[in-house]
């Protein structure tokens, strides 16, 4: 017998997941957001072209007439089309699924907590993330910075103009990678998470924010103090781990359809799985969403970050290979 | 792909006939990867000593590798993109006995098939401080030959040379150099005489304790 039955958190760690749970709870509550659900099993997929979205099989007849679905990668598109509906302020805990995103800060299948803020804009939202995980990480504050600032401190670049040549030449004085691409946002990616994360971690948690237009998935895109168009996004890190996402939401419907056919052509391109687009959320923001600001987070990372581990097993019951 | 051929002779009925084998090597694609796989990266045998997925949540997946080159001892990180694959080396660990050193090279002997391989200086690197005659060795083998050498974690060896102890000393610190039976020079404590054996824990290179 193996000992893969066995549970790899401690009794312990799930106390205290259980704790912070509470604790989040709360938060909400107090603050008048409402919890809800939304389906994990959708008809449509996420379009970002490097999340692979984990395929199933519905059967109305069992056996028969099968029909795709698709465990969600993140509860973004039914959180919004609730809030096109008049939900008003609302979060969810609840489980995202991702194909190949198995390692010592990811699982396959993962905990995400998600809120929307109607009235609120992405530096606000800021300002309550950071309300949420400062007793929880028990720490002071977050620093903030832009993803231009960054770019230009560590790697004296600026990430908003650089050409792809520029940027693929600086991340092989730094990375010993066999890699060939024209897509400046894969390199800054690759910048981002092999260069400046791991730099991150001296600084305890930080907030980075207007990342580059290109980079926008599904935030607004504004012009900076610079004049540069710059999206309306933001992250946190603590400890070099990429924690949440959060984004001033992008509200106009045709917009919204413009970017997901603009995926849809990026998977094409690039010979990535084509998935059926999710036509009732450009539906929702054309019937009218409220303005908003939406973030979210690995609660996974955040029970592992708040008990200084290295590894999502220790805060994971069973993970994916014990699953 | 990696393929070797290996030359065996089979004996019937009197004639020596040569049989080629293929020995095809494994590919490994980046999900497979693990702590202590060994591949091969421009021409030489490496291990991984710590292997890291790495995927911003928009962005593409890669596989971080902490690497060790089996042949020169340099470690160092190689990036791998997602689904890229690699051809594994053909590396393997194996407890030999040290025989002898014939000056140029140092022999060892598998003790249940006896079979024979040699190591020049640049396989034993420091190991050779620590040899002595019959101690079991992990030999580490690429395609059949010897590339590292790592002795046992504690060994023991005669003092040849040191400076006459001094007498009662035997508690309180203070200590000198030490020639040991394989050409060693370690720190000795004061009371420690020559022709005495001594226990030296290899991987720090220090005295231990009487053996």
């Amino acid at each position: 017998m193996t000992e893969l039955w066995r549970a790899t958190a401690s009794r312990e760690n799930l106390l205290k997941r259980a704790d912070i749970y509470a604790q989040i709870r709360q938060f909400f509550t107090v603050r008048d957001v409402l919890e809800v659900e939304t389906p994990l099993m959708t008809s449509a997929a996420v379009s970002d072209p490097y999340i692979d979205t984990i395929a199933c099989r519905y059967h109305p007849i069992p056996g028969q007439q099968e029909e795709a679905r698709y465990l969600q990668s993140s509860p973004e598109y039914g959180m919004k089309r609730l809030l096109a509906s008049g939900s008003g302020a609302i979060y969810q805990i609840c489980k995202a699924f991702r194909n190949g995103e198995a390692g010592r800060r990811h699982n396959p299948e993962f905990t995400m907590l998600e809120w929307y803020r109607p009235g609120f804009d992405h530096l606000q939202l800021m300002d309550e993330v950071e309300a949420l995980v400062a007793p929880i990480l028990n720490i002071e504050s977050c620093h903030r910075v832009s993803y231009g600032e960054l770019f230009q401190h560590y790697l004296n670049i600026n990430p908003h103009t650089a050409s792809a040549a520029e940027l693929a030449v600086l991340a092989r004085q730094h990375i010993e990678l066999d890699m060939e691409d024209e897509n400046r946002d894969n390199w800054l990616n690759l910048l981002m998470s092999h260069v400046i994360e791991p730099k991150l971690a001296e600084r305890g948690a930080v907030f980075v924010f207007d990342y580059p237009a290109t980079q926008a998935a599904l935030a607004k895109v504004a012009t900076d103090s610079d004049g540069q168009a710059v999206a309306c996004r933001f992250e946190l890190f603590y400890a070099g781990v990429e924690l949440a996402n959060g984004y001033f939401e992008l509200t106009d419907g045709e917009e919204q359809a413009r970017r997901f056919h603009q995926d849809i052509e990026q998977r094409r391109a690039e010979g990535l799985p084509q998935r059926p687009v999710d036509n009732l959320l450009v539906d929702a923001l054309n019937a009218g969403m409220p303005e908003c600001a939406g973030v979210a987070m690995g609660l996974d990372r955040l029970t592992m970050l708040a008990l200084n581990s290295i590894q999502i097993s220790d805060v994971i019951a069973l993970p994916f290979d014990r699953a | 792909m990696c393929v070797n051929f290996a030359v065996v002779l089979i004996s019937t009925s009197g004639y020596l006939l040569p049989i080629y084998i293929e020995i095809v090597m494994a590919n490994y694609s980046s999900n497979q990867f693990k702590n202590g796989l060994k591949i091969m990266l421009d021409g030489d045998p490496c291990s991984m000593v710590d292997v890291e997925f790495v995927k911003p949540g928009k962005g593409q997946a890669f596989t971080r590798v902490k690497m060790k080159n089996l042949i020169s001892g340099r470690t160092w990180e190689r990036t791998f993109k997602s689904g890229e694959s690699v051809e594994g080396a053909d590396v393997m660990d194996t407890d030999m006995e040290y025989l002898y050193s014939d000056g140029e090279m140092w022999h060892f002997m598998d003790p249940n098939s006896y079979e024979q391989v040699a190591a020049d200086s640049t396989a034993i690197g420091d190991a050779h401080l620590w040899l002595k005659e019959q101690d079991k060795c992990l030999v580490t083998l690429f395609n059949g030959n010897p590339i590292s050498i790592t002795p046992p974690n504690f060994v023991e060896l005669k003092v040849t040379e040191t400076d006459p102890g001094l007498k009662g000393d035997t508690a309180q610190g203070g200590s000198k150099p030490a020639t040991l039976q394989s050409g060693a020079v370690v720190r000795v404590p004061l009371f420690i005489e020559e022709g005495e054996m001594l226990k030296i824990d290899t991987r720090t290179g220090e005295y231990v304790s009487r053996a």
